[in-house]
């Protein structure tokens, strides 16, 4: 199998896609003879050409209700935000639009498009560029989110939410393009929307999470394993919505512990719901407070070093939340 | 008719004159080509039944049966013309707004309109999830998801944009009022609309009001239609308190869309109720105003044009009446005895299978 990177892979599954089903095509800024700003649609213009290859004007309220209205009309659009910071103008269709659309028509009409959002940060891109956006997205029913970690699940994902019925929010953390590489199959395959995944089996603490986080968590749970203070199972969640609250629950309930992470701010994040839903639903097997290590309520990671690493879960803070919990 | 923009095309320009004056507007000219007497007949036949039933839906929120409605009264010329023109096209797709109901009750029989309006069962928009007659009625290529105004106008693009790909030769006619058209989307829908020359009517209502806030509040400028000139394609004000000009304006612009890419209409009418049936006019609109808007009225204007031409008896246009008035009944009884839909609709259809 090749090892690739995770933007090599979200490349592969796009352009499979494109050759397998006529009805899907990418559209965004810088798309088309540029390639993305990322390089993930390289090649794409000069292959499907420019009526499957939209370079937008500079708006992306109307990238995303034009994507909306193609899919209206049974096409699968592939719609890029260039950086997760400049969804907001496109929330109205977004949220407002796009996840009612099944609902709002007793199940009429759907919309199979499909949103890339790069995201998160880490890469000294401050206010601007280092944004996380799930949890507004982790609120709407009628939208699928979903963020994977690896450039196996990426590919897969990416396929899945392609050919899935409903709007698909699918986050790509920026940091882990390049930098996470992988195995990656080169026939088709297609990996299940709303399926975590346990990426390290243990014991003694469920460790929760997902993106670039995850791998920040494995190699917490390594330290931990090797200096014999416990046996860490860490949990992908992959999908953030429709959640996977039975492999989250399962783990909990073996393990009794529980430490959620993640790179967005800690207030209403993904970790908020994960602690409730342990606190509903595995109360009586918990030995530890459920604990939460997530980026701080400050308006997104700043531009200096010293206040990005201040900000951003790190390896080590985790290794340190990992020995507090195996200690409790 | 009058040009607004300046990249004219031959058959998108047009004039049309004649002495005839009817309650102060013009009807005296030769019927359009492929319109008979009998289609005029039909439309205004449809136009008293749309009147009756938007008069008795207003008179059932008041009585508490109907919780919310906007009026269509003084849009239906503009959007019986437009519909006219697209049903004789035979192959365009439709996003019209809330004001529409001329537009969207053209596939249902008036006890769908009741049942809609009231909340109940088998609402053909949305089975009572949402406001009436909001959602799609795709069998009649209707989509109207949205309250939040001017969200249809980049879907709409959007779907020209996919009935491209597909390479049909569809037509997609958005339509909005003159509040919407200050909408970043509104901006963003023509410019991309124009980029790429999709097959797009998009029709401003002006009816002057955007709920209470006047035009000369809302922009800067006389006509909307001028500014398609900034989008590369034709604009034109229409007089939309007339069927004809209404009918002729949307049938070369469906044309025109087909051969070459977007028009913007704007159809000039007047509000003559309310916002909604929850709003209060008095507070913001002279009395005299509206009352000399009344005189206007474009049904009761198709109705003396179709009588002065000999089109219609009276006693044929007695019969119209009458006839609506018993199908507005009907209608208003069998909605009354339809129960809501069951509480346990609520969950489904959150995601598509
Ligand atoms: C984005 C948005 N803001 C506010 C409203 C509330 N609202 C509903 S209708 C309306 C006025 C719209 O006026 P116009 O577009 O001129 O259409 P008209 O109702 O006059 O036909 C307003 C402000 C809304 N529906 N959507």
């Amino acid at each position: 199998m090749a090892v690739k990177s995770v933007i090599e892979a979200v490349r592969e599954a796009m352009r499979e896609e494109m050759r397998r089903d006529e009805r899907v095509f990418v559209m965004g800024e810088d798309v088309g003879w540029r390639g993305g700003v990322f390089l993930a649609t390289q090649g794409f213009i000069e292959e499907f050409g420019e009526a499957r290859v939209i370079d937008t004007p500079l708006a992306e309220a109307s990238i995303m209700g034009i994507a909306l209205g193609a899919s209206f009309r049974g096409l699968h659009p592939i719609a890029e935000v260039e950086f997760a910071d400049f969804v907001w103008p496109t929330v109205n269709q977004l949220i407002g639009e796009a996840a009612r659309v099944c609902y709002g028509t007793d199940g009429k009409l759907n919309a199979p498009m499909t949103i890339r959002i790069p995201y998160g940060g880490g890469i000294r891109g401050g206010l601007y560029h280092s944004q996380s956006v799930e949890a507004y997205f982790f609120h709407t029913p009628g939208l699928k989110v979903v963020a994977p970690a690896t450039p196996y699940d990426a590919k897969g994902l990416l396929k899945a939410s392609i050919r899935d019925n409903n709007p698909v929010v699918f986050l790509e953390h920026k940091k882990t393009y390049r930098l996470v590489r992988g195995e990656v199959p080169e026939d088709d395959y297609v990996l299940p929307i709303g399926r975590a995944e346990v990426k390290r089996a243990g014991s003694s603490i469920t460790l929760v999470s997902y993106g670039l986080m995850l791998h920040y968590c494995l190699e917490a749970a390594e330290q931990l394993a090797a200096e014999g203070v416990a046996q860490v199972e860490v949990v992908d969640l992959r999908t953030l919505r429709p959640l996977d609250t039975a492999t989250v629950l399962e783990s909990v309930k073996k393990t009794g512990k529980l430490l959620i992470v993640h790179e967005d701010n800690i207030t209403g994040g993904v970790g908020s719901e994960i602690a409730a839903l342990a606190a509903d639903a595995a109360f009586d097997y918990l030995d530890a407070p459920i604990t939460r290590l997530c980026g701080p309520d400050v308006p997104t990671m700043p531009f200096a070093q010293t206040l990005e690493d201040a900000y951003m879960p790190n390896t080590h803070k985790i290794a340190e939340a990992l020995r507090t919990l195996a200690a409790y | 008719m009058t040009q607004a923009g300046t990249q004219t095309t031959d058959g998108i320009a047009g004039g049309i004159a004649g002495p005839l004056e009817v309650d102060g507007i013009d009807m005296s000219r030769r019927l359009p080509q492929g319109v008979a007497p009998e289609d005029l007949v039909d439309i205004y036949r449809r136009m008293v039944l749309v009147r009756a039933l938007d008069e008795r839906i207003w008179m059932m929120n008041r009585q508490g049966k109907v919780p919310i409605a906007a009026s269509g009264q003084g849009h239906e010329a503009a959007q019986m013309g437009s519909l006219l023109a697209a049903e004789k096209d035979g192959n365009c797709f439709f996003f019209p707004y809330y004001r529409d109901l001329s537009i969207k009750m053209s596939g249902l029989t008036p006890t769908q309109v009741m049942l809609s309006f009231m909340g109940k069962a088998g609402d053909a928009y949305s089975n009572a999830r949402q406001f009436p007659l909001q959602g799609a009625d795709l069998a009649h290529n209707i989509i109207q998801l949205s309250n939040v105004v001017a969200a249809s106008l980049t879907q709409s693009v959007g779907y020209a944009l996919g009935c491209r790909m597909l390479g049909d030769e569809r037509v997609t006619l958005v339509y909005f009022g003159d509040g919407a058209s200050s909408q970043g989307e509104t901006h963003e829908a023509m410019n991309f609309a124009g980029v790429h020359r999709l097959p797009v009517v998009f029709i401003c209502e002006n009816n002057g009001y955007a709920i209470s806030v006047p035009q000369r509040l809302q922009m800067a400028i006389g006509d909307v239609a001028g500014r398609a000139e900034g989008y590369g394609f034709p604009g034109l004000v229409v007089d939309g308190m007339d069927l004809l000009h209404s009918y002729e304006a949307t049938a070369e612009a469906i044309a025109h869309a087909r051969r070459e890419g977007p028009v913007l209409l704007e159809m000039k009418v007047e509000r003559l109720m309310p916002h909604t049936t929850d709003d209060d006019d008095s507070r913001y609109r002279p009395r005299e105003e509206v009352e000399a808007a009344k005189l206007r009225d474009p049904v009761a204007t198709l109705g003396a044009y179709l009588l002065a031409e000999a089109f219609l008896t009276e006693e044929q246009e007695e019969e119209i009446k009458a006839q609506a008035r018993r199908a507005v009944n009907e209608a208003t009884d069998a909605a009354d005895a339809t129960p809501p839909p069951d509480a346990g609709e609520m969950l489904k259809h959150v995601y598509a299978p």
